[in-house]
Parts: structure tokens; C-alpha cells; sequence
């Protein structure tokens, strides 16, 4: 079959864990509070990633376990209410409690369906507890909000009613945008999950019919397809070829006239061209290569392909979904590095030995990549940033070509002619 | 289980992996779950390394545990060991590797590799980073030096005058993720040389395997950091009978001590106790006239053990501050930091909750916070000045100056870092004085604008109303009067002492008469 070639590899991995979708989930959900039931570790990862001193008390935690929980001196489901207990004491503001697992709950097999239910009924639901695992041996990050919507969809009510059912954290601006556009052309009941209050939980049923935003909803996906909903297949809406496909994929179900979409549309395919166009200058017949991380690898290195003229060198990818990715796969070319999986080693070999234009890789990989020479976007910032539908291709094209300018702004005076490049440490 | 929102420390493998990081040569394979290697952010963003740590994660997955695992961890140890050739390993694991006992330590020692293997143990729930970080130093000490252990510890620390060369010590403890580390150990090899004194090896920060195997052929060691080198000192004293100093340089007084100590233990006349004054230029900046407003500053302390005791003795006995609380999230350090709080008054809080230490210190109703990061966020929702004294690490913790704390540039450092987010007293003063002439430009404030640390915030939001809140209390027009002729800065105070004192003789009216009785009363 003509199409990407695809190719898988395993060793030491560079990604972060499922954990770390806690970052913006919490902050799509304000009055959602999420309990990690882990280690030291866990905390600081979350902290480390998330930057949390800005707050003045985060609404994510965790409850650590020690010593004598692990020995069993301790019962871990009375610790775990307890500490929920004086959690919720403290923050009476929450509506929803996650209580999610963590690499050290998953091996003692501390059930936390359990202790959810149990939760629950002493609750009386005035704060709905829900479980899911962002464990680092089950889940890669972005995979963390897969297991958090998961979770809800058990909790969501029936209705028979036609409506569309976004799934995947968005933008609040972003969502609005989209909910906008899908008006104007003629859908006017549009949800959302995560919904922006954790309480105000979308209904589900066989008039459903459900776009991903993101490309990592797998198991979600699944759930909803057996409570009847029908999921969409379409390329995700990263870039304004992407977008429009993916809102066009919607028109079709809803049965609005090719003739409303095309009018609807078209501006904002023009106007999108006109944003890309200086981006393009910059990327065109650029090389880059995308180490595996967020999951959005492949319908970036389709949108920096085909609509930012890129040259693909290697597209790396944590685990690869070939049905829920096939849209995306089609439209990659021929013989393209698709590789799932990662030896992290063996990857920055062939990083180097390529010399790419631009690399796309995790924090911990970016500075010691960039002091070899080599320029590279850090991918948590594309999990962060609003760059979701047509309106946004310019800003997400902006993200690949700033760290490209920057070195061409400040390389000629840091590193005059005949300079070595020295390796920082 | 404890509830925890955030964590002055990380794991004990982090502090393992500073230990290697820090070191050339050494490599570490982790036994650890994927999400484990956030922890390479810390150095490449934070510290901003150029360098990946050199760190092996073995990653394993769920569908790994079923299986075999073990040969999982000798699969990554030989990789890592062909792929970096390093001339020492370190092999350990992280919380959840823990759990399915393992033993990676074993498993590399009995491989038959042509390196040293060093296996760590560190219990991760129950240690934090900076156990982790000592830990790891003692295991490479004794891994890399007990070959050379001689029978019975002989040595002379001050054999050098007999060896025809200058005395030489080690500087133990500085490492990545450390405050300062890099500038302090620049700051205290100048230091050094300006008294003869020859530095043998920096450890563990740039030491390689070679360094660590000579650090028996130096007359002694000195300890900057002791939650990192105290346990490896020690017992560099018990297996090699090095002694080592125990002051930590920090500040005027404490870098004179530490050179008497230093002195004294290899034998050398101990440098004059002008040399402070010479060489730094904190002592003359804090007897000049400026600084007089600094006098009884209410400063509240809080950091990692080392830098919040040195920042007691130095507020105290050098800036003339008054330490209304001191703490330390170390545990490991809450022996020193008690006795450190009694000899103030004060009783230590030893915590690593920081919410707790947010009610201690607005509690205890400080004009200036020294403190971690994290205390610089709470000082700023209570509108408090803060300087940042220690770790947790903070990208802006690596500033591209040097700027060490240690030494007598270290006390300048200090100086300005403490004394610069106060309120200037001379500038205020002026602002305050002119700030009714039509010249001045409304909102011109210092820095730190409205939220400012002395009385001028209090100050104009009781100005305006005529009676104070406290209803039981009248002031007369000639009390009202009689309180604007006063200096606005310490307006406020003088109002509240007034009041104080007006209820404490059951006087309704506050009069210009008596403005003055209080005065006569507060000051007798």
C-alpha cells in the first residue's frame, strides 16, 4: 500500500506520563479538584511541569503515600478518605473529585473504583467522585485526558436529541469560535466534553454525533460509540485544510448544502492563506522532525507539510492508532518516517545524523539540542496553546516558525564567521 | 498518605541524579517508569544545561511486569554502559521500581562490567531530595575510595609544612540544583588563594571518577553544603581521619569564622579580624547612614537549613534586622535550626507545608521575607518584599551574573539582594516630602508600588477618614493636626500607638496632649 511508512521501534522512552494532562484539564474544569494517589514523584512531576507557584492553592494534589501505607499499618482506602475528607473540607467550592491513579497505585493495585464509589455514597452528590489512571506504565501524557473522559462518560445522561458533541479540551475562545462557525451553518446544538463546569455534563445518546478535537480519545471514543453515539472519522482540526475537513465532516452528518458550507468557509480559508503566507516563507523546504510526545505529531506534520511546504524527516509518534489516525495517515506522502514508539538514543542518532532545520521534542531534550545547533520547538507548548480551527493555522504556523527567525535574528552577532559553536553545559 | 499541593523537595532520585549530573564520567541507569524523565526539565530548563543529564531510564510499561524485568534493567545497564562509557555507574530506581523489588543495584554488580558499579538505595517513601543527594555522594565516596581505606586513619592536617608545598582542601557539597553552587565555589577558590591555600578537587560538581579517588591527598575538606556532604565528610574523617570545617561561609561573620576554623585545622595563624571589613563592602553599607532605616526590620526566614541559619545570623548580627521567624523545610537540618531559632527567641517551624509556613509568616507580620520561591508567591498575595535565599530551584536562582552568596562577595551579593526590595529609606523619605508639591507626578511610587513594605500603604488608607475604625475612639481636630506634622512614615505607627495607649488609660478623646503622653509612654 502506497502511503507513509510505517515503523515501530522500543527502548528508553523521553515522554512525560499520563499525569501530566492534569495541567489543562484543571483548567478547563474550575470547579474540579484532581487527587493523584502516588509518590514525591508524582507531585513534583506535576509541579515541575505546571509551573504551579503561580497559584495560591492549585486544585490538583497529591495524596503521597509513605511507608506505612505501603507495609499495610496503614489502611490505604481509610487514608484515602481521609485525606479526601479534609481535601474537600478545605475546598468546598469543588464539585467533581478525580481520584487518579498513579505508577505506585497501579502496582499495589489500590482500587480506586472502590474508593470512589465509597466516596460517593457518603457524599450524597454533593461532590461527584470519579477514578481514572494517568499511570506512566499504562499511559503517555496527552493519553491522561483519554482516562479522564473516559471516566465521565459513564456519568452522562441520555437524550435522543440531534446535537453535535465536541470531545477534547479546547480553548474557551477557541470552543466559542467553533461553536460560532457551526451556527452559521445551520448546526445550532453543539456540547462539549470536558463541558467548561463539571457539573453541566453533556447529554448522549443516538442523536449524537461526535467530532474529536484531539487525536488521543481513544478509549473515550469507544464509550461513546457504545452509549450510540456516531464519531466522526476525519483529519483533526490542526491547520485550516485540517479544520475545514473536520467542520465539513460535521456539515455532511447534519446534512447542511455543500453551497452554506463552501460560503461560510471560504473567507476564512482566504483569510487563513494570507496569515500562513509569511510563515510559509519561512518554513518552506525546511526539514523537520518530530519526536514522539503529545500524540498531535501526525496532523502537524501533515498541516507543516502540506500547507507550510515542510519536509518531513522522521514523524515520531508514542503509540500509533491506525483507524482513529487513518485520515490523517492518507494524507501524509509516500514513504514518510512514521515512527511509533521510541529508543530515545537510537532517535537522537538519527536526529543528528540528519541535521533537520527543526526538531520537535520535550523540554528535556530542547536546550541540550539547541547547544549541539540544532533548533527546536518544545511540544508542551502545542498542548498549551489555542490552536485549534481555521482561524488559528497562522498562530500554529507561528510556533514552528519563531524558534526559525530567532536563530536567524541573533546567530550572525553571537556567531560571527569562523566562530566554533560551543557546546553550553 | 498526606495530602500534598506542592514539595519544597523532589525524590530521592533526584537528588541522585543532581549527585551525577553534577559529576564527568559517572552515569546513572534509573529504574524507572516513563514519566519519570520529566526530571531531565530540571537541568535543561532550569539550570538551562546544555547537557541531557546522564540518566537511563529503563521505562518499563505495564505489559513489562508480567515478564521479565530483570533482564529489562541488565538490557538498559549493558546499553548504557557500551553506548556512554562511562568509568563509574550508578544504578537505582525510582518509587515504583521500589515496589516490584528488583534490586537493580544487584543485578549491575553482578554483571562483571569493567566500570564500578555504585548501587543506590533510597527509600522513596520516606526520604526526600537532599537525603537522596547525600546519600548518593557517600555511596560514590565510599564505592570509588574504600579500595584505598588504610587500616588505622592516620593523617596530619598540616603535614604540608612539611612537604615543601602550600596546604590543599577539597570543597565538598556544591552540585547542580544547588543555590548558587557554581558562584560560590568561584567566590570561595578566590577566597582561598588570597590566603595561600590550594583548592585539590571541587566535588561533586566537575569531578570526575579520578577526582573523587584523590581526595584522600588533600590536608582537609571543607563542607559548603552540608545536607549534601555532611555524611560524606564524615566519614572521609572516620576512614581517612580528614578532618573537615564545619562553618559554612555565608555572610561577614560566618566567612571570618570559617577562615579561623580553616586556619586553625591546618595549622596556619588565623587572618585578622579587619579582613572582613576590607574586603567586603557590607559592613561600611550597613553602618552608613542609609541603612539606619533598616534597623529592626521585621524579617521572617524560611529556606533549606543551611542558607535559612546563615540568613538568621546575618540579619541579626549584621543588618541590624529583627528575625520574628525562622524555619526550615530540611528535617535532616532540624537540630541546627532549633538551636539556630532558641538563641533568637524564637521557636524554628520545621515544615513542608507551605501553606503552613503562609500562616506563620503572615502571623508573625514581617516588613521583609527571605525565603525559597514559593515564599517570594505567598509574600506577594500578603504585599511583603521578599528575597529569594534558597532552593527550590527557580530559572531566575541561575542568574547569567555571578553571583555567589558565600564569601566576601557573597555578602555583597547579599546586601543588595536583601536590602533592595525594602522600601528605600532616603528615597521614600523624599517621595513622601514632596508628594503634595504640583511637580510631582502622581503614582510615582518605588517599585514595588502600592503593595510597599513600610507604613505608607496603612498609612493613606487611614488618612482619609477622620475617625478611625475603631469608633470608640475620637481624635480632636488639634490630635488630627498635631499627627500630620508627623513624618508619614512612621505616621501610621504613631496613630496606632496613640490609640493603644488611649484605650489602655480609658481616654475617649485623642488630643495633641495626648500624642505627646503616648510618646512618653512608648518611650519610657
Amino acid at each position: 500500500m502506497a502511503g507513509p511508512t510505517l515503523l515501530k521501534e522500543s527502548g528508553p522512552r523521553e515522554v512525560f506520563c499520563g499525569l501530566t494532562s492534569i495541567v489543562w484539564l484543571h483548567r478547563r474544569m474550575p470547579d474540579a479538584f484532581f487527587l493523584v494517589v502516588g509518590s514525591r514523584t508524582c507531585a513534583h512531576l506535576i509541579q515541575s511541569a505546571a509551573g504551579v507557584m503561580i497559584f495560591a492553592e492549585p486544585r490538583f494534589g497529591t495524596a503521597i503515600l509513605n511507608e506505612r501505607d505501603l507495609a499495610g499499618l496503614a489502611d490505604a482506602q481509610e487514608e484515602l478518605d481521609r485525606v479526601a475528607r479534609e481535601l474537600l473540607q478545605r475546598r468546598p467550592e469543588i464539585k467533581t473529585l478525580f481520584l487518579v491513579g498513579s505508577c505506585p497505585s497501579e502496582v499495589i493495585k489500590l482500587d480506586l473504583a472502590r474508593a470512589a464509589e465509597r466516596l460517593n455514597e457518603e457524599l450524597q452528590g454533593q461532590v461527584r467522585v470519579v477514578n481514572y489512571s494517568g499511570s506512566g506504565i499504562e499511559t503517555t501524557f496527552t493519553q491522561g485526558e483519554d482516562g479522564a473522559l473516559a471516566a465521565l462518560v459513564p456519568m452522562l445522561p441520555s437524550s435522543d436529541e440531534r446535537q453535535l458533541l465536541l470531545v477534547g479540551t479546547l480553548a474557551d475562545a477557541v470552543e466559542d469560535r467553533l461553536v460560532n462557525l457551526f451556527d452559521r451553518l445551520g448546526i445550532h446544538c453543539v456540547r462539549s466534553l470536558p463541558p467548561r463546569q463539571s457539573t453541566d455534563l453533556p447529554a448522549l445518546g443516538p442523536g449524537t454525533t461526535v467530532l474529536l478535537t484531539q487525536p488521543y480519545l481513544t478509549e473515550t471514543a469507544r464509550l461513546l460509540k457504545d452509549r450510540g453515539a456516531k464519531i466522526l472519522k476525519a483529519p483533526f482540526p490542526l491547520g485550516a485544510e485540517g479544520s475545514r475537513a473536520w467542520m465539513a465532516a460535521a456539515a455532511d452528518d447534519f446534512q447542511v448544502p455543500s453551497d452554506t458550507v463552501a460560503d461560510v468557509l471560504a473567507p476564512l480559508m482566504e483569510r487563513a492563506s494570507k496569515a500562513l503566507e509569511p510563515h510559509r516563507k519561512v518554513l518552506a523546504g525546511k526539514r523537520i522532525f518530530l519526536l514522539p510526545e503529545s500524540q498531535l505529531e501526525l496532523p502537524l506534520a501533515r498541516f507543516l507539510q502540506r500547507e507550510c511546504g515542510m519536509e518531513l524527516v522522521e514523524v515520531g509518534t508514542p503509540y500509533l492508532n491506525r483507524e482513529q489516525m487513518s485520515e490523517e495517515l492518507a494524507l501524509l506522502p509516500v514513504g514518510t518516517a512514521v515512527m511509533e514508539g521510541q529508543h530515545v538514543e537510537q532517535q537522537l542518532d538519527r536526529v543528528r545524523s540528519s541535521q533537520p532545520d527543526l526538531v520537535v521534542c520535550g523540554m528535556g531534550l530542547a536546550n541540550p539540542l539547541e547547544a549541539e545547533g540544532i533548533t527546536t520547538k518544545w511540544s508542551i507548548e502545542l498542548v498549551f496553546s489555542p490552536i485549534h480551527g481555521i482561524d488559528q493555522a497562522g498562530d500554529l504556523a507561528e510556533l514552528f516558525s519563531r524558534p526559525l527567525r530567532r536563530r536567524q535574528l541573533i546567530q550572525p552577532a553571537l556567531h560571527p564567521a569562523g566562530s566554533v559553536h560551543p557546546i553550553h553545559n | 498518605m498526606e495530602l500534598t499541593l506542592w514539595t519544597y523537595e523532589g525524590p530521592p532520585h533526584v537528588g541522585a541524579m543532581r549527585i551525577a549530573a553534577s559529576m564527568e564520567g559517572v552515569h546513572y541507569v534509573l529504574h524507572a517508569p516513563q514519566g519519570d524523565t520529566y526530571a531531565d526539565l530540571l537541568f535543561t530548563m532550569i539550570e538551562r544545561r546544555g547537557k541531557r543529564p546522564p540518566v537511563t531510564y529503563t521505562t518499563f510499561q505495564a505489559r513489562d511486569l508480567g515478564g521479565d524485568t530483570a533482564e529489562l534493567v541488565k538490557r538498559h545497564v549493558r546499553e548504557a554502559v557500551d553506548r556512554f562509557q562511562p568509568e563509574a555507574l550508578l544504578v537505582g530506581e525510582s518509587c515504583t521500581a521500589e515496589l516490584i523489588q528488583d534490586q537493580p543495584g544487584a543485578l549491575a554488580q553482578g554483571m562483571d562490567l569493567p566500570i564500578p558499579v555504585v548501587s543506590l538505595e533510597l527509600p522513596a517513601y520516606s526520604k526526600k531530595e537532599n537525603w537522596g543527594a547525600s546519600e548518593t555522594f557517600y555511596q560514590v565516596l565510599r564505592g570509588l575510595l574504600r579500595s584505598q581505606a588504610p587500616e588505622k586513619a592516620s593523617h596530619d592536617p598540616t603535614a604540608w609544612q612539611n612537604q615543601g608545598r602550600r596546604p590543599r582542601v577539597n570543597l565538598l557539597g556544591p552540585s547542580l540544583l544547588g543555590f548558587r553552587c557554581r558562584d560560590d565555589v568561584l567566590e570561595i577558590q578566590k577566597l582561598l588563594t588570597m590566603h595561600g591555600i590550594d583548592v585539590g578537587v571541587v566535588a561533586p560538581l566537575g569531578a570526575g571518577v579520578g577526582d573523587i579517588r584523590r581526595l584522600p591527598q588533600a590536608d582537609l575538606n571543607v563542607c559548603l553544603y552540608p545536607e549534601v556532604a555532611e555524611s560524606g565528610c564524615s566519614w572521609l574523617e572516620r576512614t581517612f581521619g580528614m578532618p573537615f570545617t564545619r562553618t559554612v561561609p555565608i555572610g561577614v561573620g560566618a566567612t571570618h569564622d570559617f577562615l579561623v576554623e580553616l586556619h586553625g585545622l591546618l595549622g596556619m595563624t588565623p587572618p585578622s579580624e579587619e579582613e572582613g571589613y576590607r574586603r567586603s563592602r557590607l559592613p561600611w553599607y550597613s553602618e552608613s547612614v542609609d541603612s539606619t532605616y533598616l534597623t529592626g526590620k521585621r524579617v521572617f526566614i524560611f529556606g533549606d537549613g543551611t542558607h535559612a541559619i546563615a540568613a538568621a545570623r546575618i540579619c541579626s548580627e549584621e543588618l541590624g534586622f529583627t528575625v520574628v521567624g525562622l524555619g526550615t523545610y530540611s528535617r535532616e537540618m532540624a537540630r541546627p535550626m532549633r538551636a539556630a531559632a532558641r538563641e533568637l527567641g524564637l521557636e524554628a517551624l520545621i515544615s513542608d507545608d507551605y501553606l503552613a509556613v503562609e500562616a506563620a509568616m503572615a502571623d508573625a507580620s514581617p516588613e521583609l521575607v527571605l525565603g525559597t520561591q514559593m515564599e517570594r508567591h505567598s509574600a506577594k498575595r500578603l504585599g511583603l518584599p521578599c528575597a529569594v535565599i534558597s532552593t527550590p530551584m527557580h530559572v531566575q536562582d541561575v542568574p547569567a551574573r555571578t553571583s555567589p552568596q558565600m564569601g566576601w562577595e557573597g555578602a555583597n551579593v547579599i546586601f543588595d539582594s536583601w536590602v533592595h526590595p525594602l522600601m528605600m529609606g532616603l528615597e521614600e523619605h523624599l517621595i513622601g516630602m514632596f508628594r503634595h508639591d504640583f511637580e510631582f507626578v502622581d503614582g510615582h511610587q518605588s517599585h514595588l508600588g502600592q503593595a510597599g513594605g513600610t507604613g505608607m500603604g496603612s498609612e493613606q488608607a487611614t488618612t482619609s477618614e477622620s475617625t478611625p475604625s475603631e469608633s470608640d475612639l475620637i481624635w480632636t481636630a488639634d490630635g488630627e493636626a498635631e499627627l500630620n506634622k508627623i513624618p508619614f512614615f512612621v505616621r501610621g505607627k504613631v496613630r496606632r500607638n496613640a490609640e493603644a495607649y488611649a484605650r489602655e488609660v480609658g481616654c475617649r478623646e485623642i488630643s495633641s496632649e495626648t500624642l505627646y503622653d503616648a510618646k512618653a509612654h512608648y518611650k519610657a
